[in-house]
């Protein structure tokens, strides 16, 4: 560790130890302090992880470097010397590169020509065809092939990635920021990603790598910094680190890695999908083919990278999107492009993909949320008016049960916290005892402890004999709910295999369409 | 049909067309920045009205282009303000953009109602292809220099969008914006330019009616012009090269309008035009993602850099 901070820069030294420094920097936003006093620096040849649960910190203090946003305290000391950093160009200027989570790049055009926006020195005639050639020579001196000439939208995550890398290698990157950069990829692929970072760190490049995962931080970094609430809770070095330890410094309390698990007895299949096609928003196919059934008392968890027909699925699935070809039935029905409705009342319970959007009306009450579904028959509804006594008492109820934090039944739902808009959704779609629960991406961005709650309540629907179909991005919570994994490639399930047997190189294969397992 | 009719029919296709021309290059490219106008009938009223009160006052038609570029530029730039800094609806200031324009031109035209122009933009021979059989005189004859400038403008227009750094920055601005302002491009500047380019144009556009093909001012001489310059967009999918077949098209229909008023009623024939521009959107409607593919992505929607 270094010295503390402070006014200890004699005259910015030729050769600094960091390459970039920030210093007691504070950002809030209304309501929050996003950023409370943080210290955080990043040497030449080193990947410097900065750990912390979504919420934490993170993206702010990264989004202060690149020049998103400006500090309201605090300053900025790059190879010696205070800058601010004002915008994005400036942050280039200064050789500092970002990889954001939600890529940056424009879909239609080629690799070149988005490598070539607003790269400096780029000739004004036929820019894409001086930087494809200047691509080409970086791709190969850092080990990430691309060809300049595909559009960007016909690439895999991973190779939109490899060009989000070059792009800023090519404007000179010295600091390179990769936010979350491994929740895109296969297992795979991160090997690859993480062969590039350590060559990136033989190149003498400081490298800012976010994360929440504990298993790849303690792989990939040299050091640590963990966050919470906005404030850095210590800096490790990887070497002397362990889970453990990480996750207590992350949530402040010990933390449970094993979730208890009953033993797996399946029923008769609830849901049987019967070579389903189905089609995306622009009109080409994205599920292929799909063939599964899921059983009463199992979690059938379905894995691959975002993008590969899982959305479509789900929605086909709860009605929302129309099946071209095959057949769903679900407790025995022929349910095949029948409404969401009528999916509802035999018992069908979908925890969408995108809360939010979907799986709320913000500006409703809680408690009107909560009987939605359900508002228009009895008890909420009698003689078409709403019984608002009912209404009350069950939501007072429901938000008792599962633990939903609200100051009252009556807050819009809006102002509640990604959590416990989760549980909120999962208490209306639950409490209704379904015999089938579709859950897309039910943990995704929440912290730790709802996380928890959140498994922890999929884990009871299956224990009560509900058949549970979960989607998800997260490999690891696949492995650890799932009865069995289905992988989704390209809208084909490339294989199904026992969750207790499953091993993270062959789904990591799978995932990438390499091979076909039969189980 | 002699060839005579065909060929003085394809010769004032060509005319009619050259508004049209005009005001689509320059929607062009308000709309592949990201910004939808649909104020062009109203720059280009204001720049009719503008060029017919300069070129009569001053008595240079030259200059009365001129003042309808610049007008046309400025009602653009109001378009600019409330869309891109205030980020109003577009499509609501840019209906409000085309009353103003057809409002304020009545209003300040009146005493010029009717008026024939004293020294019209000239039409020219082009020396030596005006000598092709049938071709000559479809092609080079009769023409002012705006047909040839806003050919000349559409390659020029094209090979700026699709092979040059700016162009890069234009198509990238339009589709992701937050993509350019994460590596430091101005949006609102090449928002303000590209909008302010297509009033220009749109501009230029009205004037050529007042100052040549006329040349007189009438209130609501564009006579829903405008519209049509909307539909074309989409029409020509973005792409200024597609912009000149597909604006000669409709100043075919246009001109066939009056053309063919003898033998069917002139009120059918006032309609074709319109008529093509509402299948034209029905048909890119069903055609679906292969039209809206080419579409700008962020065609419409206000950016906004992410803040929480």
């Amino acid at each position: 560790m270094r010295a503390a901070a402070g006014s200890g820069h004699p005259d910015g030294p030729p050769e600094s130890p960091h390459l970039i420094r920030l210093e007691e920097v504070t950002k809030s936003f209304p309501g929050v302090t996003a950023n409370d006093r943080v210290t955080f620096e990043v040497r030449p040849g080193e990947v410097h992880a900065l750990l912390g649960e979504n919420g934490a910190g993170k993206t702010t203090l990264v989004n202060i470097l690149y020049g998103l946003y400006r500090p309201d305290s605090g300053s900025i000391v790059v190879r010696g010397r205070r800058v601010a950093i004002r915008s994005p160009r400036e942050a280039i200027a200064l050789g500092v590169g970002m990889v954001h989570q939600h890529f940056k790049l424009v879909l239609p055009h080629t690799v070149a020509e988005n490598a070539a926006l607003g790269l400096p020195g780029t000739p004004f005639w036929a820019p894409a065809r001086d930087v494809g050639r200047r691509l080409c020579a970086l791709a190969e001196r850092y080990g990430l092939p691309v060809d300049p000439d595909r559009r960007v939208w016909e690439l895999s995550a991973g190779e939109q990635q490899r060009v989000e890398i070059l792009k800023a290698l090519l404007r000179g990157a010295q600091v390179l920021i990769l936010d979350e950069p491994t929740s895109v990829l296969t297992p795979q692929e991160t090997g690859e990603l993480f062969k590039v970072l350590s060559r990136m760190r033989e190149e003498g490049h400081g490298v800012i790598f976010i994360s929440h995962k504990l298993t790849e931080v303690l792989e990939v970094a040299d050091r640590i910094t963990v966050m919470r609430r906005g404030r850095v809770v210590g800096t490790v070095a990887a070497a002397e680190a362990n889970k453990p330890m990480l996750a207590r410094m992350m949530v402040g309390r010990e933390v449970v890695f094993r979730l208890t698990k009953a033993a797996c007895t399946p029923g008769e299949a609830a849901l049987s999908v019967e070579g389903i096609h189905v089609r995306n928003d622009r009109g080409l196919p994205a599920v292929r083919g799909a063939t599964f059934h899921v059983c009463r008392g199992e979690i059938f968890g379905i894995a691959g990278i975002a993008g590969n027909g899982q959305r479509e699925l789900v929605e086909a699935l709860t009605g929302l999107r129309r099946i071209e070809q095959g057949k769903v039935r679900i407790l025995g029905n022929e349910v095949t492009n029948r409404s969401p409705r009528f999916l509802a009342d035999i018992g069908v319970a979908h925890v969408p993909e995108e809360r939010i959007r979907m799986g709320i009306v913000p500006g409703l009450s809680v408690e009107e949320n909560l009987i939605l579904k359900r508002h228009h028959r009895p008890p909420f509804c009698r003689a078409g008016l709403l019984h608002l006594a009912s209404v009350r008492r069950f939501a007072q109820g429901v938000i008792e049960e599962y633990g939903i934090v609200t100051s009252s039944p009556n807050t819009p739902a809006k102002l509640l916290s990604g959590g416990n808009i989760q549980k909120l959704i999962l208490a209306r779609e639950l409490s209704g005892q379904p015999a089938l629960v579709l859950a897309a991406h039910p943990t995704y961005g929440l912290d730790v402890g709802a996380t928890e709650q959140i498994r922890d309540l999929l884990l009871r629907q299956r224990a009560g004999g509900a058949a549970v179909l979960l989607v998800s991005e997260d490999l690891e919570e696949v492995m650890e709910l799932a009865d069995r994994i289905a992988v989704m490639f390209r809208g084909e399930i490339t294989g199904v295999v026992a969750g207790g047997e499953a091993d993270r190189e062959e789904i990591g294969l799978m995932m990438a369409g390499e091979e076909r397992v039969r189980g | 049909m002699d060839l005579g009719w065909l060929v003085s029919t394809v010769s004032r296709a060509l005319a009619f067309g050259v508004p049209l021309l005009w005001g689509t290059l320059g929607e062009i490219y308000a709309e592949r920045s990201g910004v939808v106008n649909l104020g062009v009938e109203g720059m280009m009223i204001l720049g009719a009205y503008a060029g017919f009160a300069v070129a009569q006052t001053v008595g240079v038609p030259a200059l009365g282009l001129l003042a309808a570029a610049v007008v046309g530029a400025a009602a653009a730039l109001w378009h600019a303000f409330l869309t891109v800094t205030l980020r109003a609806n577009q499509y609501v200031s840019g209906l409000a953009l085309t009353l103003f324009g057809l409002g304020l031109a009545g209003l300040l035209g009146r005493g010029w109602e009717g008026k024939p122009l004293r020294v019209p933009l000239g039409a020219i021979t082009v020396p030596g292809l005006a000598e092709i059989p049938v071709l000559g005189p479809m092609l080079f004859v009769d023409q002012t220099i705006l047909t040839y400038l806003g050919v000349l403008l559409a390659v020029i227009l094209w090979v700026v969008l699709f092979r040059t750094r700016w162009g890069v920055v234009i198509r990238s601005v339009g589709e992701s914006p937050a993509t350019a302002d994460s590596l430091g491009i101005n949006v609102t500047l090449v928002r303000y330019l590209c909008v302010a380019l297509g009033g220009l144009l749109a501009g230029v556009g009205g004037g050529y009616l007042s100052v040549a093909y006329r040349p007189s001012w009438t209130e609501g001489m564009t006579a829903g012009m405008g519209w049509i310059v909307i539909a074309l967009t989409i029409f020509a999918s973005w792409d200024p090269l597609r912009a000149i077949w597909g604006a000669f098209f409709f100043g075919a229909l246009y001109h066939l309008s009056f053309r063919l008023q003898a033998y069917v009623s002139p009120e059918l024939l006032k309609l074709m035009p319109y008529a093509f521009a509402i299948l034209v959107l029905a048909v890119s409607g069903f055609g679906g993602a292969r039209w809206r593919r080419r579409a700008p992505g962020s065609l419409g929607i206000p950016y906004v850099r992410g803040e929480r």
